[in-house]
């Protein structure tokens, strides 16, 4: 099992290097002075643009700028924003916390939702159940989610004014940030309301990033299930006389669900590049919308540094993922 | 005496299209797409208006059967008065270009990356696997958005975007099929006979790798729609005034109070047709490939 681990974290070394050449190089591609952008049309003295471009160093020679990318990486300095000088990795934590409740609970909709819909479209094979389910799942899996967030919104918020338009929390509350998690923070602060006001602009968001997740765990929950009733020891649990909610809850579910959560684990990268149109819908101060202001704003670093941390998010899940499933299935963690 | 009636086995397609018809499903996303198909290449004769068309006189105008609507713009018009139905058609021509472009763009090259790695294997493949793996790291869209940024907004260079997040996935099924072929008897049969390396790779092997790329490409169909009609969105695929679906979702978003239908039919079309390639990539594959049904 060791060995195992060993190779995969191996593994894992050349690529993440591949992927800070490619943020490195890939950003410096994208067109547009970054020193122009920050001072604007206005004309600047070229004496004061040199300086500047050297203090940021961006007169050096594009190896050797990678290179001292490279040992800041290494050392947790990847840069500063060029807009709020502030350090990226500061300015990600900050905004990672919100990206991953909002993940958590969009995965939790997701998993609600999706798990009895597949077990019960395995159940009752081929009735009308099943089909609604599977036609469901397919256009969930077909959905354009930002429309599908905008169609929430005109419905719930602007026609029948249940749940907030955008943001975290309403600006009558004040919250410390303790965790980052809002929920979590308003639960243990003073402020009377503050939980139920976050809650209500959870919902939205989390329906919307959850809905694809849901379409992929239905499909998966249903397939596996099938797979796992049509085993001998089901037939033998039927034999017994046993109850059909016994079956399905004891002995299938628990074995249907270990291909299950690998897709799970799988669907972070959905996620990642869910949030990223879903905060920019619903104003969600998370990495997303960070990433996406990082783009119009021409702020290299703060894209650069969210590139990679989301690489490396996706890379470390991943990673968690296979040795889980390397450990629930030694066939895996011998093979070759 | 018994009449012994010898029928000839059905050809191959006949046979794929025996297992085809048999999915309501797939065959409901093929007329979907034929008929999308249709109204893309003559937009120009079945859309009631030019795109551009502006008619001052009817701004945000509702739909049809809606109160104040006029059967002059089915669909109503938009915020400078263009016909939505007109605007509407001419963008399926442009979805469809785009995933015809992504698609054809993406199997060139991860075709042609697959063969290489799983052909050569050694030094080749890791090289290719481990760059594949890079792409793969990021989130699709991310690296979509992150191209888009690079190349500079416009419909082209969506496309090209999104065929950079898709050539990871050709490119990892064709290397994977070749590994599979590649010792098997009658390549090497071929190699004897004195085949050259290009056409074990192209004539011999590929063929019989055609099964799961074909599948993979008309979903492949889906995701190049979706994610050009995200990059729309975003501001970083087709510009104002294209009639891109997601393009035109993103400059009606101001009027998602006052006229729904400016927001509701461009998304909507997205997703039918979306829909329309996944119903038909499900049937293909139960059809062409039973082992990849899941």
């Amino acid at each position: 099992m060791l060995k195992f681990i060993a190779t995969r974290i191996a593994l894992l070394i050349p690529t993440f290097l591949g992927v800070t050449l490619l943020a490195f190089f890939l950003i410096r591609l994208v067109p547009g002075d970054p020193i122009e952008v920050r001072l604007g049309e206005r004309g600047i003295d070229p004496a004061r643009l040199e300086e500047m471009r050297a203090q940021l160093g961006l007169d050096k020679p594009l190896l050797e700028q990678y290179a001292d990318y490279l040992a800041g990486v290494l050392t947790g300095d990847l840069g500063r924003s060029l807009i709020t000088q502030t350090p990226v990795l500061d300015e990600f934590a900050e905004l990672f916390p919100a990206t991953i409740e909002l993940s958590l609970c969009a995965i939790l909709f997701a998993l609600i939702i999706g798990l009895p819909a597949g077990v019960l479209a395995a159940v009752k094979r081929g009735g009308p159940l099943d089909h609604g389910v599977m036609a469901a799942s397919l256009t969930g899996y077909s959905m354009p989610i930002f429309w599908w967030g905008l169609l929430l919104i005109l419905f719930f918020s602007v026609i029948l004014g249940w749940t907030p338009v955008s943001g975290r929390l309403s600006a009558a509350y004040y919250v410390e940030p303790v965790t980052g998690f809002l929920l979590i923070d308003s639960w243990m602060s003073e402020e009377e309301g503050a939980f139920l006001d976050a809650l209500h602009h959870l919902v939205l968001p989390s329906i919307v990033l959850g809905t694809i997740p849901l379409a992929v765990i239905a499909r998966m929950t249903r397939s596996s299930m099938l797979e796992v009733l049509g085993e001998d020891y089901i037939r033998t649990a039927r034999a017994k006389g046993l109850g059909l909610f016994r079956i399905v809850g004891l002995h299938a579910l628990r074995n249907a669900m270990i291909p299950v959560a690998t897709v799970i684990g799988l669907q972070v990268g959905t996620l990642l590049a869910g949030a990223i149109l879903t905060e920019t819908i619903f104003a969600w101060p998370g990495i997303g919308k960070w990433l996406i202001e990082s783009i119009n704003r021409r702020d290299y670093p703060a894209l650069q540094g969210g590139v990679l941390l989301v690489a490396c998010v996706v890379m470390l899940v991943n990673l968690a993922v296979d040795l889980l499933y390397g450990l629930l299935n030694p066939r895996i963690r011998h093979a070759k | 005496m018994t009449d012994l009636v010898l029928k000839a086995p059905p050809g191959p397609w006949a046979e794929f299209w025996g297992h085809f018809r048999r999915n309501k499903g797939a065959v409901l996303g093929l007329v979907i797409v034929l008929a999308l198909s249709f109204v893309a290449i003559f937009a120009d004769f079945v859309a009631p208006y030019d795109p551009a068309e502006q008619f001052r006189d009817f701004v945000l105008l509702p739909p049809a059967w809606v109160e104040g609507g006029s059967w002059a713009f089915p669909l109503g018009t938009d915020d400078i008065g263009r016909d939505m139905l007109s605007r509407l058609i001419h963008g399926a021509r442009l979805s469809l270009f785009i995933g015809l472009l992504v698609v054809t763009l993406s199997l060139v090259v991860g075709v042609a990356l697959g063969l290489l790695a799983g052909f050569y294997g050694g030094a080749s493949d890791t090289l290719i696997a481990r760059f594949m793996d890079i792409l793969l790291a990021l989130p699709s869209l991310l690296l979509a958005i992150v191209v888009a940024a690079i190349l500079g907004p416009g419909l082209v260079n969506a496309a090209i975007a999104v065929s950079v997040v898709i050539v990871p996935h050709y490119a990892r099924l064709t290397r994977a099929s070749v590994m599979a072929e590649r010792g098997r008897e009658y390549v090497t049969a071929a190699r004897l006979a004195g085949a050259s390396d290009a056409r074990l790779m192209l004539v011999t092997i590929l063929p019989n790798c055609a099964a799961p790329l074909i599948v993979q490409a008309t979903l492949g169909f889906s995701t190049a729609i979706l994610d050009a009609a995200a990059l729309g969105f975003l501001g970083l695929g087709a510009q104002p005034p294209t009639p891109e679906w997601g393009t035109m979702l993103s400059s009606s978003l101001q009027f998602l109070q006052r006229a729904w239908w400016v927001v509701t039919f461009p998304g909507m079309a997205i997703l039918i047709t979306v829909l329309a390639f996944n119903l038909m990539g499900d049937g293909l594959r139960d059809a062409l490939d039973p082992k990849l049904k899941r």
